[in-house]
């Protein structure tokens, strides 16, 4: 048995998926670990639904999925901040209510995408993705965001892990926890916007929790477990692809879902890390 | 509107919403809004399921929901609930997404699963639909006082012997048996929508539990109907109304405070 079907490395829609998926799990990987550790899990799973309306609009104003996806993620996340209260109870609401509205759009935009564009794949390509299907030009896109993304977290990262760790310290030692928390919820958008790319708006999630996740039960300092979680990502996302490409020989003639080797493996690699701590 | 083969669509909205405005109250109430968010969520690929396998869908959403249920117990004694939460969440509607691409119906089926199909409605749906519309409200206003007790005042449950493990597993099993029953209907997305919107409103509005609770159903209930009217006089999705109206009533009631 061959490891590698022929034309793997080859076939440019494989290329342009390895890269895809390369830039949303390292920048959601690194993102994740600060939406895990602020206990942020819901907002960053509603900014993903929310996304879900600009990558419908994408099609129907026939601009570049990234700036629909993008735009959206970031309304939404100036939504959160507007509606969000300081208790923890009160922001699962809000970030209820902002997934609700924007899952409404989301309704009218795909349905508008079938009857005015006739676009029927798009609620397919927008809620769960369709990584070999992109445009080629996309990867780069995908890839500088992901750069700038990662960048801005490293510029942000001491207040931000602070501030994620103990509000009340950061307050003191003079951080501006307001802004800091606004400029995060802009990462995370962009992370958001780059997972949704790969996996779809609805199974973003999985890019950003799962390794972040993972990683923080293995790795014994912040920096460690943003480095881990990178990894863990990139390898559920570049082993995923390469399942999605064998899968074309199980049923013959049919390729299943991308997203779903990626949130399959992204979940046993959650599983693997709880029990591997337990052991 | 008002036409006999728009009958079905009018009860079946009314039934859903009474018991979307009652649970939801208590999925405000006690916080519950991630796991009412994620139970729907389980039960997708259910549905895709049964497709899959040509059996009657409820059964596909029934069993998927309960198992949501189980598994939203299990991980609570997980490090970290909410992450674990949403990545079994995550990994079921990945899970959806492959049963729906083996059974070849791909994109309509899912549009359908997830935004709903009001309009589609038929007489099947009527019995599941009197049973969750008629039994949920009746089910959590027999355990009303036990559950806003815990909710209010967990310690204070806890020390008069209520058990509060139990009526969590009681309340995420009635609002599962809603998911289910309303899925088809309303969408896996959009279920939770008529859920927390509404009860939210309600809560701002008024503290007194049962007015609360009152308020919540009519509401739901007012937003329902509004949307399949709407969605009959534009030709549009009711997905959009039921989701926009409901984020509306909440804002407004914010406003008014």
């Amino acid at each position: 048995m061959t490891l590698l079907q022929p034309g793997f490395f080859s076939s440019l829609p494989v290329q342009n998926a390895l890269l895809i998926g390369a830039g949303a799990a390292l920048l959601s990987g690194a993102a994740g670990v600060f939406t895990v550790l602020r206990g942020q899990s819901f907002a960053g799973h509603a900014l993903a639904d929310v996304s879900a309306a600009g990558g419908a609009m994408a099609y129907l104003l026939g601009i570049s999925p990234l700036l629909g996806f993008f735009s959206l993620s970031v309304l939404g996340a100036l939504a959160l901040e507007a509606l969000g209260t300081r208790r923890a109870a009160g922001r699962d609401l809000a970030a209820g209510i902002v997934l609700g509205a924007g899952m409404g759009i989301t309704a009218l935009l795909l349905y508008l995408d079938v009857t005015v564009k006739g676009s029927a794949g798009a609620a397919v390509t927008v809620m769960f993705g369709s990584l070999f299907a992109t445009p080629p030009g996309l990867g780069r896109a995908v890839a500088l965001g992901a750069l700038a993304g990662l960048l801005g977290l490293g510029f942000i990262y001491r207040p931000l892990l602070l501030a994620s760790l103990d509000g009340e310290l950061a307050k003191a030692d003079g951080v501006n926890t307001r802004l800091l928390g606004a400029v995060y919820l802009l990462l995370l958008a962009l992370a958001v916007t780059l997972s949704a790319m790969a996996v779809g708006a609805i199974l973003s999630t999985a890019l950003l929790i799962g390794p972040a996740a993972a990683a923080l039960r293995l790795a014994r300092s912040p920096v460690a477990a943003m480095g881990l979680a990178a990894l863990l990502g990139l390898g559920c996302a570049w082993g995923g692809v390469w399942l999605a490409y064998q899968s074309y020989g199980w049923t013959p003639g049919h390729v299943w879902p991308v997203s779903f080797f990626i949130t399959a493996l992204v979940l046993v690699v959650y599983a693997a890390a709880s029990l591997a701590r337990r052991a | 509107m008002f036409a006999p083969y728009m009958l079905d669509a009018w009860i079946v909205a009314t039934l859903v919403a009474l018991a979307a405005g009652c649970a939801g109250y208590f999925v405000v109430l006690r916080g519950a809004g991630f796991a009412a968010h994620a139970l729907p969520m389980a039960a997708f690929p259910g549905a895709a399921l049964a497709g899959l396998l040509g059996i009657a869908r409820f059964y596909g959403l029934a069993v998927f929901a309960l198992g949501g249920v189980a598994g939203l117990a299990w991980l609570k004694r997980a490090q970290r609930p909410d992450a674990a939460t949403a990545l079994v969440l995550v990994a079921l509607l990945g899970l959806g997404a492959l049963f729906l691409s083996l059974s070849g119906q791909y994109s309509n089926a899912v549009y359908a699963l997830l935004f709903g199909q009001i309009l589609g409605v038929g007489p099947a749906d009527l019995p599941p639909a009197f049973a969750i519309g008629l039994g949920v409200p009746l089910a959590l206003l027999a355990c009303f006082r036990p559950l806003t007790y815990s909710a209010i005042a967990p310690d204070l449950a806890a020390a008069r012997g209520l058990s509060g493990a139990g009526l969590d597993l009681l309340f995420l099993g009635l609002l599962a048996v809603t998911s289910a029953v309303a899925l088809p209907i309303a969408g896996a997305l959009l279920v939770f929508t008529l859920m927390v919107g509404p009860a939210a409103a309600a809560r701002h509005l008024t503290r007194a539990p049962l007015p609360a609770l009152g308020l919540s159903m009519a509401l739901a209930l007012v937003i329902a109907w509004a949307a399949l009217a709407l969605a009959y006089l534009t030709g549009l999705p009711s997905g959009f109304f039921v989701g926009t109206l409901s984020a509306a009533a909440y804002l407004a009631a914010r406003l008014k405070r």
